[in-house]
């Protein structure tokens, strides 16, 4: 006689779930929505011409406190300018089988070339293919950008791109933002790189 | 109370002050900056070097003195009886006058820490941190410079970043005595730069906008280049990020370089390094911090001379020559095998087995081929000497240089007076040079060069010359009052270098003038190696621990450590490179061992490539693919210096251990031959670097008699005839050298090769200053610009192994020779012109 009362009584919890919030996401066919400062996959940011803002400074490496970092500096020219200025990173490497996602080498990046994005699909299968390279971390051209080495576009001199950066911020413009979120940006110019 | 002054040093007059509320008794004249640092008082600076001369010119260490109206540089200021002195520590007055200098430094100095080479390293970095303002109180546009200006091919400047502070000039003026930089212009403008004329020229002709250097923002055409030695050492000194290096520019940050102690590999000088590495690779060398060999200072062959390791033609694996007669890559067993066959066979022939070692290797690896000869050879056929020499040299190495420490650098401070024969102490051994320039700087020495010039070392010694044609030294280091008298005084030293083995009788005739002055003999090689491998026995006539071949005491000794029988080791001394090339090439040596010998070094390079091609079975140790190598039946890589633990002998006589700095697979040519050993059924106990230096450090003196010093006589200067002259040569420091290749920006600052030739000569011919000049024998000629140079009538000089300038092999002859003098370049097609770059 109790068997039916108890699973009458099971059923019922069972029936009652019916009623409440769906936990379960669809994913990934729907993606779900981080907050909007979510540590996620880092952009090495360009100038609005699209020269590279990284200077190849090492600064992101050595705050790293997993050692994921490897930057190796390099010389531009005037035949072969990769970014403002006198220094460039000829190799950058971040390896997300180290990365802890802590953001202090957004903190420690003097140019606000390096942030984060709210990308986190981040699994490989594979370890050789989690240590992204710099081709992998740049954020993508926007119209009106130039695929570098080229001159500098706007200005003589390096200071014409550090000072103006505040006011024109290039892909930095929403690049901290979600994927999600990139078409309702402000100056619509946001984009925060695809998945690689 | 705190006391700086040594205990013991009684005689030394001292002061007694007082610094931050600490009374101190210091000796009398000490700077302040020392005394306080002696106690623990750091006060910032940047000026202030310990081994330059006081300047004051940065006047960042201002301290208040008690009594005085204003801070005192402390920098400048020598202490003196109850003075009363606060730091920063202790007095705001002093505190805040260092913010205030700080404040102003910074003004005009760029905020591109995160480019600027010397971020993380910088002592103005550091010192704004501790001393400075937090904050700026200048608004306004800093003073800009075009930059990098390359003020030779290898130094940077970057004038925004200079603080003025003179570090670099001083060293310069002072320590290498090569005023290429100095300050320039007035006031807010004023900079450092170098010279727009040619009052300082010196040997160089030519501007560093020729070179295939830096693609930058470059000094004005006319410009005289910073083509100094030793500017590495001021890159290495500036506090600030001013000078950088072309070779490590943006390669690396500090606080991710590992630090590595080191020893130069390059010349017998033995300076400290430190090598700093990141994953697995070297960026970048710097002087080591040793006052009693290198001070802090090394030269640039040094600092930037090491990129040969990482060449393209690294030998990776073992390689043998197969059947089709080429060489083939081969498993490590396959080649020591094939290795130790050909060596039995040969061994065992009729003309038994050589061993050429070249001056490279370490006293471990010197010791392990110079037993390996003995024990596994059974044969005395061993020579380092990879360059023009003499069996009258063997017999000097044996009596007066083996195990002998006579001479060190401190003596060089404390000498009265030095004779300089044979050698070219900038160009050979340059630390030794700036040791000699110490002494000549402090006063109350002198030094006297037996040379065919007084070259521009010599100048910058202030020198007197005692003009010898090439192949007269030894008449007149027997005969001339002049060098005997000078070597007469106490502390008067006789510095012979390896060049002296060239001319008959030199050698005997110095270790004999030694003798009869009373004056400390040093015999100086220009090789790393060289000195090791004559205490470590790889000469035809000496056995490990300058034991004489032809003692049986000696022998027996030997036999007893190895534990051998009786009559392994050979009584009679082997034969020289020289004979054993000679023999070689024309079939008489049935087999070599070779290991980092370059065939262009010895006398005759074509002989040499002959006797290699003609040799019954050749084996090479290398590092990199060489002539060696190419015509070798079996190549077994070798690790280079940086890949491995070892030791250097300098000219002193001073042991120079170092450690392994980066860990790779590579092998030591100990390990390499103790393999060999084995397949020939032989235990010689060379595989762990540590059970070498242990076998080596057991080793007793010997109780056999020393080699009696040779008694060759001299033959005098070769005598010219009519368009003919007596070559006199020696090595540039930056030259062919194999050990120099892939380093291209350190090339750019190599002397210009020139013909040098004195008045009378050139009238004769009718060339003036720069005019090509041919200097031929019968085998080859070689042209290049003449320099018009005091020198005796009859005498030509050229580059030993300089671009276009290869003596030994384009004319087959080395100094005291006689060769072709004529004007303008040869008629014809030159078929052996000199190498070129």
């Amino acid at each position: 006689m109790g068997a039916v009362t108890d699973s009458v009584k099971g059923f019922g919890v069972t029936f009652s779930h019916l009623f409440r919030k769906v936990v379960t996401t669809d994913y990934p066919f729907e993606q779900p929505k981080t907050a909007p400062r979510y540590h996620g996959r880092h952009i090495l940011n360009r100038h609005p011409d699209g020269l590279e803002k990284c200077i190849g400074c090492e600064l992101c490496a050595w705050a790293c406190p997993a050692d994921a970092i490897y930057v190796q500096g390099g010389d531009n020219t005037d035949e072969q300018r990769f970014s403002p200025g006198e220094r460039y990173a000829s190799v950058y490497q971040i390896n997300y089988a180290r990365c802890i996602f802590c953001g202090l080498c957004i903190e420690a990046c003097p140019t606000r070339s390096l942030t984060m994005s709210n990308e986190y699909e981040l699994a490989r299968d594979n370890r050789r293919d989690l240590i992204f390279t710099k081709e992998q971390l740049l954020a993508p051209l926007l119209p009106g950008m130039e695929h570098p080495p080229h001159p500098m576009r706007l200005g003589d001199s390096e200071k014409d791109y550090y000072v103006g950066a505040l006011t024109n911020p290039g892909t930095s413009a929403g690049a901290e933002r979600a994927p999600w979120s990139q078409q309702h940006t402000a100056d619509g110019s946001g984009s925060a790189g695809e998945l690689s | 109370m705190a006391d700086v002054v040594k205990a013991g040093s009684n005689g030394v007059e001292t002061v007694t002050l007082t610094i931050d509320g600490v009374e101190v008794t210091a000796p009398k004249g000490a700077l302040l900056i020392r005394v306080a640092e002696q106690l623990g008082i750091e006060i910032p600076r940047f000026c202030d070097h310990p081994l330059l001369a006081p300047a004051g010119a940065c006047r960042q260490c201002l301290v208040e003195v008690e009594g005085q109206r204003k801070p005192v540089a402390s920098c400048t200021q020598t202490v003196a009886d109850g003075m009363v002195v606060k730091t920063q520590l202790t007095s705001p007055v002093a505190k805040k006058a260092q913010a205030g200098i700080m404040e102003l430094l910074l003004i005009n100095h760029p905020l591109d820490c995160p480019m600027c080479d010397k971020g993380g390293e910088c002592p103005l970095q550091n010192q704004a941190m501790s001393t400075g303002r937090t904050d700026t109180r200048f608004h306004d546009h800093k003073r800009e410079y075009p930059k990098p200006v390359a003020i030779s091919t290898q130094v940077l400047l970057d004038r925004e970043r200079c603080v003025l502070c003179q570090r670099c000039t001083r060293f310069s003026d002072e320590i290498a005595g090569d005023r290429f930089i100095d300050l320039m212009d007035r006031s807010a403008a004023e900079q450092i730069g170098v010279y727009r004329d040619d009052a300082f020229s010196g040997d160089h002709p030519r501007s560093a906008i020729d070179e295939p250097g830096y693609e930058q923002e470059t000094a004005e055409p006319g410009d005289e280049p910073f083509n100094s030695y030793f500017s590495g050492n001021t890159v290495q000194i500036c506090p600030v990020g001013a000078l950088t290096g072309t070779q490590y520019r943006f390669r690396a940050r500090p606080f991710d370089l590992v630090s590595s102690p080191s020893v130069c590999e390059h010349c017998s000088a033995g300076c400290a390094q430190r090598t700093d590495h990141r994953r697995g690779k070297v960026m970048r060398r710097l002087a080591g911090d040793d006052p009693a060999v290198n001070e802090e200072w090394n030269c640039d062959k040094g600092r930037w001379g090491f990129r040969y390791a990482t060449a393209s033609d690294r030998i990776t694996n073992p390689m043998v020559r197969r059947e089709d007669g080429e060489l083939h890559e081969a498993s490590w067993s396959e080649a020591l095998e094939m290795a130790a066959e050909g060596l039995r066979n040969a061994r065992d022939g009729a003309y038994g087995v050589g061993v050429l070692t070249g001056g490279r290797l370490t006293v471990e690896d010197a010791y392990a081929y110079a037993k390996f000869a003995r024990v596994a050879l059974r044969t005395n056929d061993i020579d380092f000497r990879a360059r023009p020499l003499s069996n009258e040299e063997a017999d000097f190495l044996g009596s007066t240089v083996v195990g002998g420490t006579d001479v060190t650098y401190a003596d060089v401070d404390a000498a009265s007076a030095a004779v300089v024969v044979g050698l070219e102490p900038e160009e050979e051994c340059p630390i030794l040079f700036l040791r000699l320039r110490k002494a000549y700087r402090k006063g109350g020495f002198a030094v006297t060069a037996v040379a065919p010039f007084l070259s521009r070392g010599f100048t910058k010694l202030d020198a007197a010359l005692v003009e010898a044609v090439p192949g007269g030294e030894a008449d007149l280091l027997r005969d001339d009052p002049r060098v005997a008298e000078t070597l007469r005084a106490p502390g008067a030293l006789l510095i012979v270098g390896e060049r002296l083995a060239t001319v008959p009788g030199g050698l005997s005739a110095a270790a004999e003038l030694a003798a009869r002055t009373g004056a400390k003999l040093a015999w100086v090689p220009r090789r790393a190696g060289d000195r090791g491998a004559v205490d470590a026995g790889c000469l035809p006539n000496l056995l490990p621990g300058g034991r004489p071949v032809i003692e049986a005491t000696a022998r027996a000794e030997l036999a007893g450590i190895w534990d051998l029988e009786a009559g392994i080791i050979p009584s009679r001394p082997g034969r020289s490179t020289d004979q054993m090339v000679a023999d070689a090439a024309v079939g008489r040596l049935g087999a070599l061992v070779v290991a980092g010998v370059d065939p262009a070094d010895l006398a005759d390079p074509r002989l040499a490539e002959q006797a290699l091609d003609n040799v019954g079975f050749l084996v090479s140790l290398e590092v990199r693919r060489s002539a060696v190598s190419r015509r070798a039946d079996v190549v077994f890589p070798v690790a280079p210096v940086v890949e491995k633990a070892g030791s250097f002998v300098d000219w002193e006589g001073r042991l120079r251990t170092f450690d392994r700095v980066l860990t790779t697979t590579a092998m030591t040519d100990a390990r390499v031959l103790d393999a060999i050993a084995a397949q020939l059924g032989v235990a010689l106990g060379t595989g762990d670097v540590n059970a070498v230096r242990r076998e080596l450090g057991g080793l007793p003196a010997t109780r056999a008699d020393r080699i009696e010093p040779p008694r060759v006589s001299g033959i005098g200067a070769a005598r010219p005839g009519d368009g003919e002259a007596v070559l006199a040569t020696w090595h540039h420091l930056i030259d062919l050298s194999r050990l120099l290749e892939g380093d291209e920006y350190l090339a750019g600052t190599a002397r210009v090769p020139v013909v040098r030739l004195g008045k009378v000569l050139a009238e004769r011919l009718g060339v003036a200053e720069g005019d090509p000049v041919t200097v031929g024998t019968e085998r080859g000629a070689l042209t290049l610009p003449a320099a018009i140079t005091e020198l005796p009538d009859g005498v030509v000089w050229v580059p030993t192994n300089s671009p276009g300038a290869t003596v030994r092999r384009t004319l087959g002859v080395t100094a005291g020779a006689v060769v072709k003098v004529s004007a303008g370049a040869p008629a014809g097609p030159i078929l052996a012109s000199g190498g070129s770059r």
